[in-house]
C-alpha cells in the first residue's frame, strides 16, 4: 500500500478535541502517521499519494452502533455485502450488528459462523452482539464468557427487554464481575401491549394502540437501581422521550456509570411525521412528540446521551404494506445516518464536534474498541464529507437491499464523499 | 319519485369514504341531503331504482357485523347494483393471504365500490391505494366508522331539524369506539357541543385537542344535552381489566332515567349498536320510543349508505 497523505482538510476527530484545516498521513500499513495543522506535504516520500480535500470534512470512520444485517435467516432484507455498501456509502466504517436473527446468535458456534460469513461478504468491520438471553426470551443467560471470548462485543436481545427483574438482577451481577457489556431495550411489556405508536393524540386521531413513555421510564428506572447493587457496564439502547431523560440526568448527576443511545429517527422526526399511517415510521421506541425530541437533542448536546445510532432495520416491502397495526417495525438508516443527522448542525441545535462525537469515540469507549478516533497509530477508517451539499433522499438509489426509509424524499445537507477502511478507499461519491 | 338527479357541482370530490376526518363540510351537507330524499322512497311502496344498474359493489368485512352489512346490502341493491358480500373471517386470510392481495384479487374483477369492514385501523386507506374502485369504510378498528356518524347525523336531523347549536353527549367506551371518533368529528364540524363521558380507563389521551368537553361524571357531561350517546361496552373489558364489574359502570356510566333527567327535558337517546341491556343502557328506556331513536337509527342507515354508494360510485 502506498504512504498517502490527504491535505486541505478540516479535520474533526473529537478524540483528540481537534478541528482544524490541517493534513492527515497513512503509512504503508493503513495506520495513522501524522495528523494535525502542522502537518505538511514534504513529511510525506515522493512515491505517495496525495488526496486535495479542498477543505471538505475528514472525520474518522463512524462507528454505528445498533444495525441490523440479515443473515443468517433473513437473506432477502439485508446481507453483509449489501450492508457494507449502504454503510459506507455514508460514511460508517464499524457496526455493531444485532443477534435476531435466524438463528439468533445465541451460542458460540452461531459465533463462528457469522464471524467468517462477515470476514468473508462484509467490507466494514464487524463488531457482533449475542443475545442477552437465549432465544432472546428473557429467561435463561447465554454464556457471556464464552461468547466474549469468541468476539462477541456485547449483549442485546435488540427490541426485546428482560422483563424479570430478578433475571435482570442475575445478569447483571454476573456481568460485572467478567466486565461484558450488556445494552438493555427498555419498554415494559404490560404497558406496551399490542402497542404500535405513541401514546398521544395521534394515537387517538388514528385509532391504533399507543404505549406511553412510562413503559420506558420504568424500565430504566428499574434497571439504574440495580446497577447499583450490580454495577456492570450497562447501556441503554435507545431512549425516546424526555422522562427517560430526565432519569439518566438524574442518575449521571450521582455519579453512576452507564451510557445512553439514542436513533437519529427519533432525533430527526415525531409523531406527526406518521401522517396518514406511514409505517415506514412505524419505529421501537415509537415517534414522539415534538417537545420529546426537542429533549432529546438537548440531552445530545448536554452529554446525557452518548451515542447517536441508526437502528438500521431492514424490512422487505411485504413486511411493511399491511395494516399499521400489523406491519413490521423498523426503518433502514445506515447509509443516511451522518446526512441526516448534520440536519440538526444547520439548524444550529447542535455543534458539528458533538455529533461527530457521538459517531466515532463515544461508541468507540462505550465498546471498548480501537475505533472512532484518528490518534496517530489508529486504523485508518476515515470518512470525508461535504458539510455543505444538498440532496434529496430517494429510496430506490439507497444502497441497502430493502428500501423502507423513513425520510423518503426529505432534502438533506451535508454528503459523504469518500470512504477509507483500514487505509484503502472503499466507497467514493 | 324526487330523488335529486345529481349533484355534480362539486368537481374534483374524493373517491373514497376513509373517513370523517377527510370529508368537507359541502361533502357531508351533500351525503345528508341527498339521503333524506332516500328516506322518503326506503317508506314507499316501490324501494327499487337502477342508478346504480349494471355497478359491482363488494362488502369485504373482516369482522362480523349484522347492521352494518345488511344496511350496506340493501342500500345497493335498492340502487340495482349488483352486491356480492364477503366474510372474510374465515376465508383467504386464513391462508396467508394479505389485504393487498385480496384487494389486487378483487380489484381484477372490475367492482365499481368496495365496502371494507377491517379489525385494524387503517386498513381501508391501505385498500384504498391499491385498487381503482371507490372505497367505502365501514368501520376500521378503533379509527373511524363515517356511515355510522352519518346515519347518526341524519337521525337528529330528522327529529331536531338541525345538528347546529345542539349539546350532543357520547358515553361509553370512548378508547375503543370508531363510532365515537366519527362522531366526534361530523357533530364538531356540523356546528354541535361535543361532551365526552367515560371512566378514566376509557377515554383516550389527548381527547380534549380533538375539541370536545370531557367528563367522568356522567351527570354533569349530560347538564344541557339534546342528544345522548350511548356506545357499546364489550364484556371483556368489564371484568377488572378496564372496569371493577359491570354492576359498578352500570352505577356510573349507565344511561337510567333518573340519569336522563340531568340533560334537557326533550333530550333523545341513541345507540349504535348492539346494545347491552341492563349494562350501559336501561332497557325500558332502550325501547321508549318517545326518547329511543334507536330503531330511527337503522331505518335512516339504509338511507345513508344509499347516498354514499352513489355519492361514490363514479
Amino acid at each position: 500500500m502506498k504512504e498517502k497523505i490527504f491535505i486541505n482538510a478540516r479535520i474533526i476527530d473529537p478524540s483528540q478535541n481537534m478541528d482544524e484545516i490541517g493534513s492527515l498521513i497513512l503509512n504503508d500499513k493503513g495506520k495513522v502517521k501524522a495528523i494535525g495543522k502542522n502537518v505538511k506535504k514534504t513529511d510525506v516520500g515522493s512515491g505517495s499519494e496525495l488526496i486535495d480535500l479542498k477543505g471538505n470534512v475528514l472525520t474518522p470512520g463512524l462507528v454505528d452502533m445498533k444495525a441490523f444485517v440479515g443473515e443468517p435467516g433473513y437473506e432477502y432484507k439485508e446481507n453483509f455485502r449489501t450492508l457494507s455498501h449502504a454503510a459506507l456509502a455514508g460514511g460508517v466504517t464499524s457496526i455493531v450488528t444485532m443477534p435476531n436473527t435466524k438463528p439468533i446468535i445465541d451460542n458460540v458456534s452461531m459465533v463462528d459462523f457469522i464471524i467468517r460469513r462477515g470476514r468473508d461478504k462484509a467490507n466494514v468491520n464487524l463488531f457482533p452482539c449475542a443475545s442477552i438471553t437465549q432465544q432472546c426470551e428473557g429467561k435463561l443467560m447465554t454464556e457471556f464468557g464464552l461468547l466474549s471470548g469468541r468476539g462477541i462485543i456485547g449483549f442485546s436481545d435488540v427490541n426485546k427487554t428482560i422483563q424479570n427483574t430478578e433475571l435482570m438482577a442475575r445478569i447483571m451481577n454476573y456481568a460485572s464481575d467478567i466486565g461484558v457489556l450488556i445494552m438493555q431495550h427498555a419498554e415494559d411489556y404490560e404497558l406496551s401491549k399490542n402497542a404500535c405508536i405513541n401514546d398521544g393524540e395521534i394515537a387517538t386521531r388514528l385509532g391504533l394502540q399507543g404505549v406511553s413513555a412510562l413503559a420506558e421510564k420504568i424500565i430504566i428506572e428499574r434497571d439504574l437501581s440495580l446497577l447499583s447493587e450490580y454495577p456492570c457496564r450497562y447501556h441503554i439502547n435507545q431512549i425516546s422521550s424526555k422522562q427517560s431523560l430526565d432519569v439518566i440526568k438524574k442518575n449521571k448527576i450521582n455519579g453512576k456509570q452507564f451510557s445512553a443511545g439514542v436513533s437519529i429517527n427519533n432525533l430527526a422526526l415525531n409523531e406527526n411525521d406518521i401522517g396518514d399511517f406511514k409505517t415506514f415510521l412505524k419505529l421501537s421506541p415509537p415517534l414522539r412528540l415534538e417537545e420529546d425530541r426537542l429533549a432529546l437533542v438537548q440531552g445530545v448536546k448536554d452529554g446525557l446521551i452518548d451515542v447517536i445510532v441508526s437502528d438500521h432495520l431492514p424490512e422487505d416491502e411485504e413486511s411493511k404494506r399491511l395494516p399499521f397495526a400489523q406491519a413490521a417495525t423498523g426503518a433502514i438508516g445506515v447509509e443516511t445516518l451522518l446526512p441526516l443527522s448534520l440536519e440538526m448542525y444547520h439548524n444550529e441545535s447542535l455543534p458539528l464536534n458533538k455529533i461527530i462525537e457521538t459517531l466515532t469515540i463515544n461508541p468507540a469507549k462505550i465498546l471498548k474498541i480501537k475505533k472512532g478516533s484518528l490518534a496517530k497509530g489508529s486504523d485508518g477508517d476515515i470518512c470525508v464529507f461535504d458539510l455543505e451539499a444538498p440532496w434529496k433522499v430517494n429510496a430506490e438509489n439507497l444502497k441497502s437491499k430493502s428500501k423502507n426509509t423513513a425520510i423518503e424524499g426529505r432534502n438533506l445537507q451535508g454528503k459523504v464523499l469518500m470512504t477509507y477502511l483500514n487505509g484503502e478507499l472503499v466507497y467514493s461519491v | 319519485m324526487a330523488v335529486k338527479k345529481n349533484n355534480t357541482a362539486i368537481k374534483n370530490s374524493p373517491k373514497h369514504l376513509l373517513g370523517i376526518q377527510s370529508l368537507s363540510i359541502i361533502e357531508a351537507k351533500e351525503i345528508l341531503d341527498e339521503a333524506k330524499e332516500f328516506i322518503k322512497l326506503n317508506r314507499s311502496k316501490s324501494k327499487k331504482l337502477d342508478i346504480l344498474r349494471g355497478k359491482t359493489q363488494i362488502n369485504l368485512f373482516f369482522e362480523p357485523s349484522t347492521r352494518t352489512q345488511s344496511s350496506f346490502d340493501l342500500a345497493g341493491k335498492r340502487l340495482g347494483a349488483d352486491v356480492m358480500s364477503m366474510n372474510m373471517d374465515n376465508s383467504a386470510l386464513k391462508k396467508g393471504e394479505t389485504l393487498i392481495d385480496t384487494a389486487m384479487t378483487l380489484n381484477a374483477m372490475h367492482p365499481d365500490l368496495i365496502v371494507i369492514r377491517h379489525q385494524d385501523s387503517g386498513a381501508p386507506n391501505l385498500l384504498s391505494q391499491k385498487v381503482n374502485c371507490a372505497v367505502i369504510n365501514a368501520g376500521d378498528g378503533r379509527r373511524e366508522h363515517p356511515t355510522q356518524a352519518l346515519l347518526d347525523a341524519l337521525t337528529i336531523i330528522n327529529r331536531k331539524g338541525k345538528i347546529e347549536g345542539l349539546k350532543i353527549a357520547i358515553c361509553g367506551d370512548i378508547l375503543h369506539s370508531r363510532v365515537a371518533r366519527s362522531n366526534i368529528y361530523l357533530m364538531n364540524m356540523l356546528g354541535a357541543e361535543v361532551n365526552v363521558i367515560a371512566p378514566k380507563t376509557l377515554m383516550p389521551k389527548s381527547i380534549n385537542r380533538m375539541g370536545v368537553n370531557s367528563f367522568t361524571d356522567m351527570k354533569k357531561g349530560l347538564e344541557g344535552c339534546d342528544i345522548v350517546m350511548m356506545l357499546r361496552l364489550q364484556n371483556e373489558r368489564m371484568q377488572g381489566s378496564f372496569l371493577p364489574s359491570k354492576r359498578e359502570y352500570y352505577e356510573f356510566y349507565g344511561l337510567t332515567p333518573e340519569k336522563l333527567k340531568f340533560a334537557k327535558k326533550d333530550a333523545l337517546i341513541m345507540h349504535p349498536g348492539p346494545m347491552n341491556r341492563g349494562v350501559e343502557i336501561d332497557t325500558k328506556l332502550a325501547d321508549d320510543i318517545n326518547v329511543s331513536l334507536i330503531k330511527e337509527q337503522v331505518e335512516l342507515g339504509v338511507a345513508v349508505r344509499m347516498a354514499c354508494l352513489k355519492k361514490y360510485c363514479k
